[in-house]
């Protein structure tokens, strides 16, 4: 074998070598766990705390509320879209206190006409001609809300 | 110098040329080229989560974009989302209007006037968390991956942020979190179904517009879902088999 050919093999040897070591040395403990990527990535992912609680956790204090929402058109809707995330105020609620909607702005976001939505499933209104700036709770009670 | 030719008879010709192409047909039957998957549907009872939007259903409040944002801390900015809602106009002329400004997140506004509309409805969008997702077959350190319960996610402590799956996942899902520099994407709130909590989107959503489940359980509420409506997905010629399925899909919706 020609010298030159013999080191060109003891290079290519010395690389591969140099690659499985590094290879053995950087695939993380749980790679192919379950498939080519690292298993704990799930469990990572998986940990990080949810911010929006349930509405059941919000009927556990809040529970006269809960009854008179539950049979009212506003049944579906739950607590913590108009009043925000409740993760903090479950912990603490006296120093985390829920939001309260700003207003005639936040009905119009499902209330206001477009024809795009569909009138069988929601009420619509034109806020401008039908309440002339008023706050829609000031007629409207939005845990009870009537046509 | 005479250029030295070597005389190859028939019989050499025809042996070397067999070798030749037996070897090719041997090589083809170890099927050295077999496509692999991201992940692969679970035998058995293990989940298999997929998603159905009712079209008919979505009041296009974008309260699922809202809520998204919130719980997976995505930024405010108007060109990052996880979901996202389009309103779609076509007009008496057959032309087709899209819009969805911050995602739907400031309202809707009609571009036409009622009477000039032919059709016009609200689109959802999000991960279509595909069985056969692009997005995770390209990445090139293997932090975008499907769990085997099929869902698309990322492990950011390995992103190199290439963007090269933002690139391409056909549906514009994922998008570079410009203060972490890695790729971020719709995780169908994965710590929340390991809480046993809905997915915030599902969870947010006023007209129970959106399902989620599991296609393996043929009983579960999504399944029955689309075995009763005529469902459709998006860009199906592009073979990536989403498993977000649409009710009521109009064709101009890509």
């Amino acid at each position: 074998m020609p010298l030159q050919v013999k080191r060109l093999l003891l290079a290519f040897a010395v690389f591969i070598g140099i690659m499985l070591g590094l290879k053995y040395f950087l695939t993380p403990d749980s790679w192919r766990e379950y498939g080519p990527y690292r298993g704990k990535a799930l469990i990572e992912i998986a940990d990080k705390v949810p911010k929006y609680v349930d509405m059941e956790t919000c009927i556990m204090c809040h529970d006269s509320i809960g009854e008179l929402k539950i049979q009212g058109l506003h049944k579906s809707i739950q607590c913590e879209i108009c009043h925000g995330p409740g993760y903090l105020h479950v912990d603490e609620p006296e120093i985390n206190k829920m939001k309260l909607p700003a207003g005639s702005e936040f009905c119009i976001q499902c209330h206001a006409r477009n024809a795009a939505r569909p009138d069988k499933i929601i009420k619509q209104v034109d806020a401008a001609e039908h309440s002339e700036g008023e706050n829609c709770i000031s007629c409207h009670n939005p845990h009870e809300p009537w046509l | 110098m005479a250029i030295e030719k070597k005389n190859f008879s028939r019989r050499d010709f025809i042996k070397h040329t067999s070798m030749f192409a037996g070897g090719v047909v041997f090589v083809s039957l170890m099927n050295p080229m077999k496509v692999v998957y991201a992940t692969k549907k679970p035998e058995g009872k293990g989940k298999w989560y997929g998603i159905a939007i009712d079209i008919e259903k979505c009041i296009g409040c974008a309260n699922c974009a809202r809520t998204c944002k919130i719980e997976n801390d995505v930024h405010k900015e108007p060109f990052f989302f996880r979901n996202w809602v389009e309103q779609y106009t076509i007009t008496n002329d057959d032309e087709i209007l899209v819009s969805s400004p911050n995602g739907g997140i400031d309202g809707f506004e009609q571009p036409v006037p009622e009477e000039d509309i032919y059709k016009t409805f609200f689109v959802p969008k999000m991960c279509n968390h595909c069985a056969k997702s692009p997005c995770t077959q390209v990445c090139p350190v293997g932090a975008s991956f499907e769990s085997p319960e099929g869902v698309a996610l990322v492990d950011q402590t390995y992103c190199i942020g290439c963007g090269y799956c933002v690139q391409a996942c056909p549906y514009g899902c994922r998008y570079i979190d410009p203060e972490k520099g890695v790729v971020d994407k719709c995780t169908l709130c994965y710590h929340r179904l390991k809480d046993g909590l809905d997915p915030a989107c599902m969870m947010a959503c006023p007209t129970h517009a959106r399902i989620y489940g599991d296609l393996n359980d043929k009983e579960s509420e999504v399944s029955l879902f689309i075995k009763e409506h005529n469902c459709a997905v998006l860009k199906q010629q592009l073979n990536t088999v989403p498993k977000l399925y649409y009710n009521a899909l109009s064709q101009e919706v890509h």
